[in-house]
Order: C-alpha cells, then sequence, then structure tokens
C-alpha cells in the first residue's frame, strides 16, 4: 500500500519534470528538471528493488552526465531573449501525435492482456536475503566480462572523441615543446664573429 | 503493489513526452541532447520493469551497458554542439538545414 | 507473238532513258539524243510489226505475265502483257509520236543546258505510257498510270528554276493525284470481289459484280459496278483532265512545247480514254457510270472549248482545245462508242501534236514570243509553219476528207444515235462545241499568221515575257533573267526580231504529223471504226451499239465525206471560220466592242468559271487553314505543350512540392518518423 502511494508520487513526480524539461524556456530550468527526472526514477526503481541501478543512475547520469550538460549550458554565450520567443502554430500537432502515441501503448499494455503477460502481476518473490548488487556483479564479471571491458574502451574512445573534436589551438598561444628544447644546439643559439680590437675612442 | 501494467504506462508516457520534446522543439539543440536521454531513460524503465516481472537479470545487465553508452554518446553530442556552436554561434534548430533539399 | 520482242518495245527506251539521264555527262549532247531516238525508233519499228501481226497476219491475241512480282493471300501482282488489236493502235500512236517529238527536241532544245535530261525524260515518258498500255492487269496499269504522271510533273517543271513552271508541276501532280485516288478505290472494288488483279479475271466477274450491291446505308446500298466504274472514271478524269479535275492542264503549258505536244496531246491525257475503252466489259453493265461519263465529257467539250476563245497565249489556246476534244472522246465513252473514241484519239493524237508543234516553230520563229496579240502576218515568213498549222486547224475543225472529220463526225452522229440519259445535253454540248472549236482554232491562225504584223511596233529593245500566258497579266520588269530554250541574250541578237523559219529538225516533223492528219481518216475508217477491227478487245452491249447502228448507214469513206458537206457540223464550223474571219481579221473592232458588251461572259471565260480561284482560295486555303490549326493546336499547344512540355513541367512541379518535406531541419524528421510509428501501432493494434 505505501508502496503503491510512493509510486504514485513519484510517478506523477516524474511526468511533471518530464513536462518541465520540454517546456521550459530557460535551458538551465531544463536540465534541472531533467536532473529531477533522474532522481525520482532512481526513487522508482528503488521501489522495485533494483537498488543498484538506481544508485548507479544518480551517481553517472546525474552526477557526471546532467553536470556535463550543466557546464555546456553555460558555458555556451545562449541568446536567451530568442529562446524566450513563443511556440510555432503546429505545436498542437506534436501535441496530439504525442497524445496518440501515449493512448496507443498504453492500450497496448491494457487492453488486451499486454502481450501475453499477465500485466496485473506484481514483482516476482525473491529470498529475503537477495542483493541485487551480488546478482549483478556475478552476471556481469562472468558471463559477460568482455563486452563489460569493451564498455570500458568504449567510455575511453569516446573522451578521446570529444577532446579530438573540440580541442583547438589559439592562435598567438605560446607552448613549451620540451622535445624541441632538449633537442636545440648551441649552433642555433649563438653564433661566434670575429672582431677587430677597437681602440675606445 | 506495483503492476508491470503501470510501469509500462510510465515509460510509455515519458517515452511520448521525451519525442514530444524532440519534434516540439525548434529552438535549442541541447533540448534535443536532453530529450533523448530521457529517452533513454524510457527505455530502461522498460529493461528493468520486465527484469524484475520475469524474474531475469539480464534485463538488469543490459541497462547497465544503455546506461554507459548513454554516457559516452552525450559526451560526444555534446563535444559536437560545442563545435556547432563555435562554427554558427546559434544553437537555434531552425538554423540547422544545410541538408535541405 | 515473240515475247523477247514484246518486252523490247518497252525496254528499249527504259535502257536510252537511262543511259542518256546517269550518263548524259559523259556521252554528251549528240550521245544522248542519238541513243534516246535509237531506242524509241526500235520500239516504234517493233510496235508497227506487232500491228502487222495483230490485223494482217491475225495472230491471236497474246496476254501473259512477264514477271511475277508478288503473290499475297493468292493474289497475283505480275508484270504482264495483254497485246490485242487495241493495244497494237495504241503501241503505233505512242511510239510514232514519241518519235516525231524526240526529233524535233534536237532543234527546240538546242541550246538548253539540260538537253540530255530533257531527252531522258521524255524516253522515260514512252517506257511509262507503253507499260500501261501493254498491260494486262490493273496494279501495272496503275504503275503505268503513276509514272506518266511523276514524268509529266518533271517534264513541266523542267525549268525548276521558274516559280510558274514549279506551280504548274505542282498543280499538275495534286490534281493528278485526286484522281488517282479515286482510281486506286475502283481497282481496291474489282480486287474485293475478283480476289485478282488480272483484266480477264475482272471482265469474267463483270455481270457477276454488276448484280452485287454494296450497302451505304442499313437499308438501302448502291449497285456496286457503278460504284467500281465511277471510280474508275475518276482516276480518267483526273489524268485526261475532264471537268472538274481539268485545272492542271493549261498550267502544264509552262513545260516546253515538245512535252506538251507529246504528253499533254497525244500521249498521257488519252491514257483516261484507253483505260476506259479497256474496260469496256465492265462499264458496259452500268448504265449510271456512263451516262456519268456522257455528262462530264459533254460538259468539258462545249464550256473548255468557250475558254479557247478569249485566251491570247498560242499554246494555251492549243490546250484548251486538247481540253475540248478529249472532252469529246469521253463523251463517244459515255454512248458505248468505244471505237468511236479511240479512232478519235488517234486522229487527234497527230492532228494535236502537230499544231503543238507548230505553235513551238512559231514561238521559236518570234524568239520566244506567245502572246497571240504581237504576232500577226507570220506566213510569209514561216511558210511551212503556216501550211502544216493550217492543215492541222482544217482536220481539227472536222473538215470533209481530213482526220478530224471522220471520228468527230462519228462521235457526233452516235450521241445523236443514242438513248442514253443525257445523250440529249451532250448533242447539244458536241455539236454547240464544233462551231466554238472553229471559232477559237480559226481566231489562232488568222491572228498568228495573217493580218498585220503587230511584232514590230514595241520598245527598242527585245522585250519577253514568257508570262503573258496567264491571264492575269504580270508586267515582269525588262531585266528578268531568261534560261529558256537557251536562245541566248536576245539584246546580242543582230536583227531585232525578224520571224524566221524554223531549221529542219523542227519542219521535219511537222511534215510527218501533217501526212497523217490528212489521210489517217479516211485510210482507217471503214475498218477500225465500223469494220471489226476492235474484235474482242471492246466489248459493246448489243443494245448500246450505236455505231453499229451508224455503221449500217456508212457506204465508204469517200461518201461518208460527201455527205459531210452536207451535214449540220460542217455548216456550224463553216460558221465559226467565218466569224473568226470577221470579228479577227476583218473588223477587230467589232470584237473589242462585243467584248465590252459582254464583258460579265468575258470576265467568267478568263476567270475559266472561276475553278481556279475555288481550288486555291477555298480548298487549297482550307486546307492550309487546317494545317496551321493543327499545328498550332495540335503541336505546338498540344503535343510540345501538354505533352512533352507539360510532363516535364508536371514532374518538376511534383519535385517542387515533395521538395519541401526535406528541409533539413532534424524535429521535422524526427516529426514524420513518429507519426509513422503511430500508424504502425494503430496497425498493430487492429490487426493483432
Amino acid at each position: 500500500m505505501l508502496v503503491e502511494s510512493l509510486f504514485y508520487v513519484f510517478g506523477t513526480i516524474l511526468v511533471l519534470a518530464a513536462f518541465g524539461v520540454i517546456v521550459s524556456r530557460n535551458p538551465v530550468y531544463s536540465a534541472l528538471s531533467l536532473v529531477l527526472c533522474f532522481v525520482t526514477s532512481a526513487a522508482i526503481w528503488l521501489l522495485i528493488e533494483a537498488e543498484f541501478l538506481a544508485v548507479v543512475l544518480v551517481l553517472v547520469y546525474v552526477g557526471a552526465v546532467m553536470v556535463l550538460f550543466l557546464f555546456v549550458v553555460m558555458m555556451l554565450d545562449i541568446n536567451l531573449d530568442e529562446l524566450r520567443r513563443g511556440f510555432t502554430r503546429f505545436a498542437w500537432l506534436g501535441w496530439a501525435v504525442a497524445a496518440a502515441v501515449i493512448f496507443e501503448i498504453v492500450s497496448v499494455v491494457w487492453a488486451r492482456g499486454g502481450l501475453g503477460l499477465d500485466v496485473t502481476k506484481g514483482p516476482t518473490d525473491t529470498a529475503p536475503d537477495y542483493s541485487n548488487t551480488l546478482e549483478l556483479g556475478r552476471m556481469l564479471y562472468t558471463k559477460y566480462v568482455y563486452p563489460f571491458e569493451l564498455a570500458a574502451v568504449l567510455l575511453l574512445v569516446a573522451i578521446v572523441a570529444a577532446i579530438a573534436l573540440t580541442l583547438r589551438s589559439r592562435a598567438g598561444h605560446k607552448v613549451q615543446d620540451v622535445s624541441k628544447q632538449v633537442a636545440v644546439r648551441a649552433s642555433d643559439r649563438i653564433r661566434v664573429v670575429k672582431m677587430e680590437a677597437e681602440k675606445r675612442s | 503493489m506495483i503492476t508491470l501494467a503501470q510501469l509500462l504506462t510510465l515509460s510509455g508516457i515519458l517515452f511520448s513526452l521525451s519525442v514530444a520534446g524532440i519534434f516540439l522543439n525548434r529552438k535549442n539543440v541541447i533540448l534535443l541532447l536532453m530529450c533523448i536521454e530521457l529517452l533513454l531513460l524510457a527505455a530502461n524503465f522498460n529493461f528493468i520493469a520486465f527484469s524484475r516481472y520475469l524474474g531475469d537479470i539480464h534485463g538488469q545487465v543490459f541497462v547497465f551497458f544503455v546506461l554507459t553508452v548513454a554516457a559516452a554518446e552525450s559526451a560526444i553530442g555534446l563535444a559536437i554542439l560545442v563545435v556547432l556552436f563555435r562554427e554558427r554561434r546559434t544553437i537555434n534548430v531552425e538554423d540547422l538545414d544545410t541538408l535541405r533539399g | 507473238m515473240n515475247p523477247t520482242l514484246l518486252l523490247m518495245i518497252p525496254l528499249l527506251p527504259l535502257i536510252a532513258a537511262f543511259l542518256a539521264g546517269v550518263f548524259g555527262r559523259v556521252i554528251g549532247r549528240a550521245g544522248a539524243h542519238t541513243v534516246t531516238i535509237l531506242g524509241v525508233a526500235i520500239s516504234c519499228a517493233l510496235s508497227i510489226y506487232v500491228l502487222k501481226q495483230i490485223y494482217w497476219d491475225g495472230v491471236p491475241a497474246y496476254n501473259a505475265p512477264v514477271y511475277s512480282w508478288l503473290i499475297s493471300d493468292g493474289m497475283h501482282m505480275d508484270v504482264g502483257f495483254l497485246i490485242d488489236r487495241l493495244t497494237a493502235l495504241m503501241m503505233v500512236v505512242v511510239t510514232f509520236v514519241s518519235l516525231c517529238v524526240h526529233v524535233y527536241t534536237i532543234g527546240y532544245m538546242a541550246d538548253d543546258p539540260g538537253y540530255q535530261r530533257f531527252f531522258a525524260y521524255i524516253s522515260l515518258f514512252t517506257f511509262s505510257m507503253l507499260m500501261l498500255v501493254m498491260s494486262n492487269n490493273f496494279m501495272q496499269l496503275f504503275f503505268g498510270w503513276e509514272a506518266v504522271g511523276v514524268v509529266s510533273y518533271l517534264l513541266i517543271g523542267f525549268w525548276y528554276t521558274r516559280p510558274t513552271a514549279i506551280f504548274a508541276n505542282m498543280k499538275a501532280f495534286i490534281v493528278n493525284r485526286i484522281g488517282d485516288f479515286g482510281f486506286v478505290l475502283g481497282i481496291a472494288g474489282i480486287a474485293y470481289y475478283t480476289n485478282s488483279l488480272s483484266y480477264t479475271d475482272a471482265f469474267a466477274a463483270a455481270p457477276k459484280i454488276a448484280q452485287a450491291v454494296l450497302p451505304m446505308t442499313s437499308t438501302s446500298g448502291v449497285a456496286a459496278l457503278t460504284l467500281i466504274c465511277i471510280c474508275l472514271f475518276v482516276g480518267a478524269m483526273g489524268k485526261s483532265a475532264q471537268v472538274p479535275l481539268h485545272v492542271w492542264l493549261p498550267d502544264s503549258m509552262e513545260g516546253p512545247t515538245p512535252i506538251s505536244a507529246l504528253i499533254h496531246a497525244a500521249t498521257m491525257v488519252t491514257a483516261g480514254i484507253f483505260m476506259v475503252a479497256r474496260m469496256s466489259p465492265l462499264f458496259e453493265h452500268s448504265e449510271a457510270a456512263l451516262s456519268f461519263v456522257l455528262v462530264i465529257g459533254a460538259t468539258t467539250a462545249f464550256f473548255m472549248g468557250l475558254l479557247g476563245v478569249v485566251n491570247n497565249d498560242i499554246k494555251r489556246v492549243v490546250a484548251y482545245s486538247t481540253l475540248s476534244q478529249l472532252g469529246y472522246m469521253t463523251v463517244a465513252l459515255g454512248v458505248s462508242a468505244y471505237s468511236g473514241a479511240i479512232f478519235h484519239l488517234m486522229t487527234h493524237a497527230f492532228f494535236k501534236a502537230l499544231l503543238f508543234l507548230a505553235a513551238g516553230s512559231v514561238i521559236i520563229g518570234m524568239h520566244h514570243e506567245q502572246d497571240m496579240r504581237k504576232m500577226g502576218g507570220l506566213a510569209k515568213y514561216m511558210p511551212v509553219t503556216a501550211i502544216t498549222s493550217w492543215i492541222g486547224a482544217l482536220a481539227l475543225i472536222g473538215t470533209p476528207f481530213f482526220a478530224g472529220f471522220y471520228s468527230k463526225d462519228a462521235i457526233i452522229d452516235a450521241v445523236h444515235e443514242s438513248h442514253r440519259w443525257g445523250s440529249g445535253y451532250a448533242y447539244f454540248c458536241v455539236l454547240a462545241g464544233v462551231f466554238v472549236t472553229a471559232l477559237y482554232t480559226f481566231r489562232m491562225i488568222f491572228m498568228t499568221f495573217h493580218g498585220p504584223e503587230r511584232f514590230r511596233h514595241k520598245h527598242g529593245h527585245a522585250h519577253h515575257d514568257h508570262t503573258v500566258a496567264h491571264e492575269e497579266e504580270q508586267q515582269q520588269p525588262s531585266a528578268q533573267k531568261h534560261d529558256d530554250h537557251g536562245h541566248g541574250d536576245d539584246h546580242g541578237h543582230g536583227h531585232a526580231h525578224e520571224p524566221h523559219e524554223s531549221p529542219l529538225v523542227v519542219t521535219l516533223p511537222l511534215i510527218a504529223l501533217a501526212i497523217p492528219s490528212v489521210v489517217v481518216g479516211a485510210l482507217t475508217v471503214s475498218s477500225v471504226l465500223f469494220g471489226s477491227y476492235f474484235g474482242d478487245a471492246i466489248q459493246v452491249l448489243e443494245q448500246n451499239n450505236v455505231i453499229g447502228e451508224i455503221g449500217k448507214e456508212f457506204h465508204g469513206p469517200v461518201e461518208f465525206a460527201l455527205h459531210g458537206f452536207l451535214s449540220v457540223p460542217f455548216g456550224l464550223a463553216l460558221a465559226g471560220v467565218i466569224c473568226a474571219w470577221w470579228f479577227f481579221l476583218k473588223k477587230p473592232s467589232w470584237a473589242n466592242a462585243w467584248a465590252n458588251k459582254l464583258s460579265l461572259l468575258r470576265t467568267i471565260l478568263v476567270e475559266k468559271y472561276f475553278f481556279d480561284w475555288f481550288n486555291q482560295t477555298i480548298i487549297a486555303g482550307l486546307t492550309r487553314g487546317i494545317g496551321y490549326g493543327l499545328w498550332k493546336g495540335g503541336d505546338q499547344a498540344l503535343i510540345d505543350g501538354a505533352l512533352v512540355n507539360g510532363s516535364a513541367h508536371t514532374v518538376g512541379w511534383f519535385g517542387s512540392v515533395i521538395r519541401r518535406v526535406q528541409n533539413g531541419y532534424l524535429y521535422s524528421y524526427a516529426f514524420w518518423m513518429v507519426i509513422g510509428l503511430a500508424v504502425l501501432l494503430g496497425w498493430f493494434l487492429e490487426h493483432k
């Protein structure tokens, strides 16, 4: 009972936050609404006993990805006035289509017993000492170890790609090239000139 | 107890809202990327719901990887956005029409 | 009869034409005329030999194929010869007149740059005409028919740099084609009923076809043979220049005079007459078709003669005379007097060719002046020409003892005997035609050879108009270049324009034609006309046998001629000569006074009954208008505009609409994807 009412509370907040993401005029508000989405999602996942992923969601998504988003939002010099201009003429059509899609998805789920599943059942029962983390770890490091390592490589590639895309050298920016410093020769720096002695006049 | 139907409905609503966000948004490319994250979140919801209700842990393993990839993808997407902003000085979606036929 | 010999008759002129035409430059002028005259002369000799075989030796008629060209669905299209008495007569006439014209041309076209070409053409014509008359089936007949039409076109436009010549040759060809259209329909009718193109099959099936009825509407129809015969006659109308397809013959005088003599007097125009006579087994079974022939012929005979009275170009007067005489021949065909028609054809060939060649001689002598108003008193300068012209004229008007008398009077008597519908009108026309013929013929003779000399008084320098021939006179500037006859620039002549007699190559053919014009009638009338000369070649049903009727009163040529002095036609002819003498020699002022009083009539005659105006303004103008309309509306607007450009435009328009889908906006693409998703989901929901 408590679980269910909590679910409804969190669910409502989630939907409203999602709504807020898309209708906010200010991109910072959108980003913060998205953070709220993720947090409430994590809460719901906790409710259905997927605690590892709930925490990972908060750590990775909120902690890293959304922070990155906020960095970019604030770094870019966005013209807020232009953003504040109103919606287009065909906005209602978009909402109508979205409503249609919701309706269809819901009817798929509810109408005819949702794909052969009994959708009115609750989650499967688990033993009292069920540890979601343990199960996940067991799976990840035995059967899925190879994809796990590959995911790490993927992240490395993403880092490299992001840096490569955005790196630029500024004009007039002096940088020390150590290898050049070490490889310099005396003849590059000094030139010996023969001069006649002169009387000081 | 939370039924599968409720979870699926919730994720469906999230999905639709994110898609609406993609095509209703004409001003802001960042919003586009955020809606993609929302999309992925909805998909993750589905995975976890089915994983818990069918008693199969593989759904959650998949969510793990989806999270990884989504993070990588958003990093690169933002990098592209930064470069785009440097070139065009605008993040208005309506200004990005060079693929017009 | 030796088939090889028969084959040589048309082929020799053909080979000669080929040599003169293709190798003309190599063999030179002398070579060209030698080879063609040799070809035609041998043909002529062989034709006379064939005639002798057929008539005097009694060899049976020859009817056999020579070469099988095509066999389609049981219908044979062959090259074959039918040599009977009718054919033999025609062959002799054609080759003899052609030979005379060939010789004459040596003198007439002496300075023309197209000398060899001319000889090639007239030899080619001889070949075509021989193929036509020797044919034993409709296909070869049609081949010869068309071939003579083509050669006529080539020869009328011989001086192709002249616009009037080109106009005339196009006119001739097109009017001929209109006739040929009817002709082809007739042949198709025959082929439809007999599934064969040979004469023997057609003639054998004639009574059967006479019973057949071609349905025109759901309830009524027309007698098949009548329609077929009328269609065949339409072809003859085109070729033999009957009203209303006569308009090309006066214009054909644009060609050199030798061909006016050969083609448009003696041979090509008689092809139609020959064809109807050859088809007598068919025509005899259709009274309606023969009445049609009769009325058309009578109309041509009389009304065309009237036009000769008001014309001032010497060649055109003779041309209208030809039209009128062709009308006489057609009238004879119409009253089933086929032998009379062919007899008149033969005599007319001689004296009309003579008159044309004499006119040519006058034209050479007058340094290419053709307007009779600028002639006069030429008899003392050109005696041979004058005498032969008198002979030809007397023959033409039907003076007893001359050739024309026998044939013409026979026709007039035959018409009088006939009871066919239209024969009354025809009798009036042929009688009035006698008066008119005499009038215009002797008007021509008197204005040209007698009376005051009108060719001296004008301008100091030579001034030659050839286009005076047209009634609508256009004054050409005197600086006009003359490339005709090759007589060179007349300004260079030492003597101004003193007419002189023509050289022997010109006068010899005149004499050669004058002799038959006098005697051939008397010599052959008994056998050809009233005898059984034609035998089975011409069929006449017993009830129509008008020649047989008048033959009952025939007691020999001399008696016929003496009786002729007392007949109505002779009186009319004499009256015509006296009128011509009075109005055009004695008191020309009376002619002018009468012309002014009868100005309306004169205008109608001068405008040639408005036939030319009708054809050129109404029919040709309408056709050009339709062509223009189809060009603008059909071709430009519809095909180019709507179909070709329109389809391209539509594709472009379509593209411009579709292009808006690809606007480069990501949100738009995402939107369409979602719509697709929604549709898919909906379909999934419906059908799952």
